[in-house]
């Protein structure tokens, strides 16, 4: 239910944001826009306060300035019911599944159905299985999270997280610390989800190739900034000598290999 | 002098920020209360381990402690010839001051320490923010169940480890030093006030669980997200409780029972 006219081509909407950790400014005046129904993936190095973006789009984090429209409502200024409201329409991916262990596979993906709605347990084993099956771990139901490897903890998580049918999901580093086939089995999942379900995806990343295979338009962020932007053929061939860096994954360049220091020789040759 | 002024108002708005943290977390607790009743298997689940498998703990501690109350109880009552107040001396220490105080410290120790662990864990997983991003509050969900089943089963436990140690304090006074049965029990049936001792005795325990859930929870829902974080929060779980226990019960005993 789409309540301005800007909500209807952009699910989410980040308006100057910006945000700060002490004294650290995480975002400075951030703009973007997600299209609704593609794939949107923002990347950039570690710590630059991707995940923190995804915070901020699901209202756990305040911004100190801007605003963030989802689905035409601005999430920081909605009452808690509302914001539960919105949070059942998106599902989040954590980096780490964020399983809950006292529970198996199967009680996991039927938690946001028993906790949000009615339906007989019947109706919850049909759906549970059907959502389990959709990333290939039906079989697993009964295993306990402690029992599953890396990659099949994060698809579990994300049967979960298409519990409730949403209307996007939110990728924290999905492709992180997977062996290949895992890898490889996520970006498809990932891909054919989208597309089937009729869903919006944002991914956080800075794995570039899996990325880029996926997404139909990349945000790079840098030091609280947007250092470049386009669909992945755009971004590869930019003029930005950043963002070529990042892309091909150069050792030195825009950003330096040493973290800031004094005069090499000098630091070795004076005594402390 | 500067700097030491300066730490001090550090560490006072420190704490005071952490007090205010942890009302807000008790009045959302107790605001979930009318959340989590109309589920009694979320409470059930919770009363068993933090309640059921608290029980061998307390029954052994209890046996022993009421045991020790028999022997030094006879030792220092047969030199007065009041050996046959011993039932009394037994039953009074432990309804009053021993068994709400005992089992509310080996309580924190089991169960407060556990719960700090569990709940730190969760949110070092991320699965505290899961569930928010699920949609389902974790205060209502998680820590007011928790924390029901803490303020049910402390008085409870108080009652069986009273009730052992009485059964202890028999064993040895009755059982092995030879104090006479029927003025064993007698003494105690006659000294024993319902309101005065036992009702207050619950009291104390009452309270002493509130706090003791209260301070094993948001211990843990505030602790640092990390393996050192959630051990030191567990730490404090232990230390707090336990002297908020002892300050409390003196507190307690003086209103109850001092003319202060």
């Amino acid at each position: 239910m789409p309540t301005s006219a800007s909500s209807t081509n952009h699910i989410v909407s980040v308006e100057n944001l910006s945000f700060s950790r002490g004294t650290r400014k995480i975002f400075d005046d951030v703009s973007l826009n997600i299209p609704r129904g593609k794939v949107t993936a923002i990347m950039g190095p570690s710590g630059t306060g991707k995940t923190t973006l995804l915070k901020l789009i699901g209202g756990q984090l305040y911004p100190n300035a801007g605003r963030i429209l989802v689905d035409g409502q601005n999430v920081h200024q909605l009452k808690t019911r509302e914001l539960y409201n919105l949070r059942k329409r998106m599902g989040m991916l954590f980096q780490s599944g964020a399983l809950l262990t006292d529970m198996n596979v199967y009680d996991n993906v039927a938690f946001p159905l028993r906790e949000h709605t009615h339906l007989p347990e019947s109706m919850i084993r049909t759906l549970v299985l059907m959502k389990l099956q959709a990333v290939g771990l039906r079989g697993a139901h009964q295993l306990m999270p402690n029992e599953l490897s890396g990659g099949m903890a994060r698809r579990v998580a994300l049967a979960r997280a298409i519990a409730l049918d949403p209307m996007m999901i939110m990728y924290d580093e999905p492709f992180t610390g997977q062996d290949p086939i895992s890898m490889g089995a996520l970006v498809h999942l990932i891909k054919s989800l989208n597309t089937t379900l009729g869903l919006t995806s944002i991914i956080v990343s800075h794995d570039v190739h899996e990325t880029a295979a996926i997404a139909d338009y990349i945000y790079v962020l840098s030091e609280g900034r947007i250092v470049g932007q386009g669909t992945p053929q755009q971004l590869a061939s930019s003029d930005s000598a950043w963002v070529q860096q990042f892309m091909n994954g150069d050792a030195d360049g825009p950003v330096h290999f040493h973290y800031p220091a004094r005069d090499y020789l000098d630091d070795l040759l004076t005594a402390k | 002098m500067l700097e030491f002024l300066e730490l001090l108002g550090k560490t006072a708005r420190g704490s005071f920020a952490k007090l205010g943290r942890a009302t807000f977390f008790l009045m959302h607790v107790l605001a979930g209360i009318r959340e989590v009743l109309p589920r009694p298997n979320l409470l059930n689940k919770q009363l068993y381990s933090v309640g059921v498998l608290s029980f061998l703990i307390i029954a052994i501690s209890g046996l022993f402690v009421g045991m020790v109350l028999g022997l030094q109880g006879y030792y220092i009552l047969s030199d007065f010839g009041a050996d046959e107040s011993l039932g009394l001396m037994v039953a009074a220490s432990l309804v009053r001051e021993l068994g709400p105080v005992v089992s509310a410290l080996l309580f924190a120790g089991r169960a407060g320490s556990a719960l700090t662990a569990e709940i730190g864990l969760m949110k070092a997983t991320e699965q505290l923010s899961g569930m928010e991003m699920m949609a389902v509050d974790p205060i209502n969900r998680i820590i007011t169940p928790r924390f029901l089943a803490g303020l049910i089963s402390t008085p409870l436990l108080a009652a069986i480890f009273s009730s052992i140690g009485v059964m202890g304090g028999h064993l040895v006074g009755v059982g092995m030093l030879g104090v006479d049965d029927g003025a064993f029990w007698a003494q105690m049936q006659n000294g024993i006030d319902f309101n005065e001792d036992i009702i207050n005795g619950v009291i104390k325990s009452v309270v002493f669980g509130f706090v003791v859930s209260w301070i094993a929870l948001f211990e843990g829902y505030d602790s640092v997200p990390t393996s050192e974080g959630v051990s030191r929060a567990t730490t404090r779980t232990v230390v707090n409780s336990a002297f908020s226990i002892l300050g409390l019960d003196f507190i307690l005993t003086a209103l109850m029972f001092g003319d202060i």
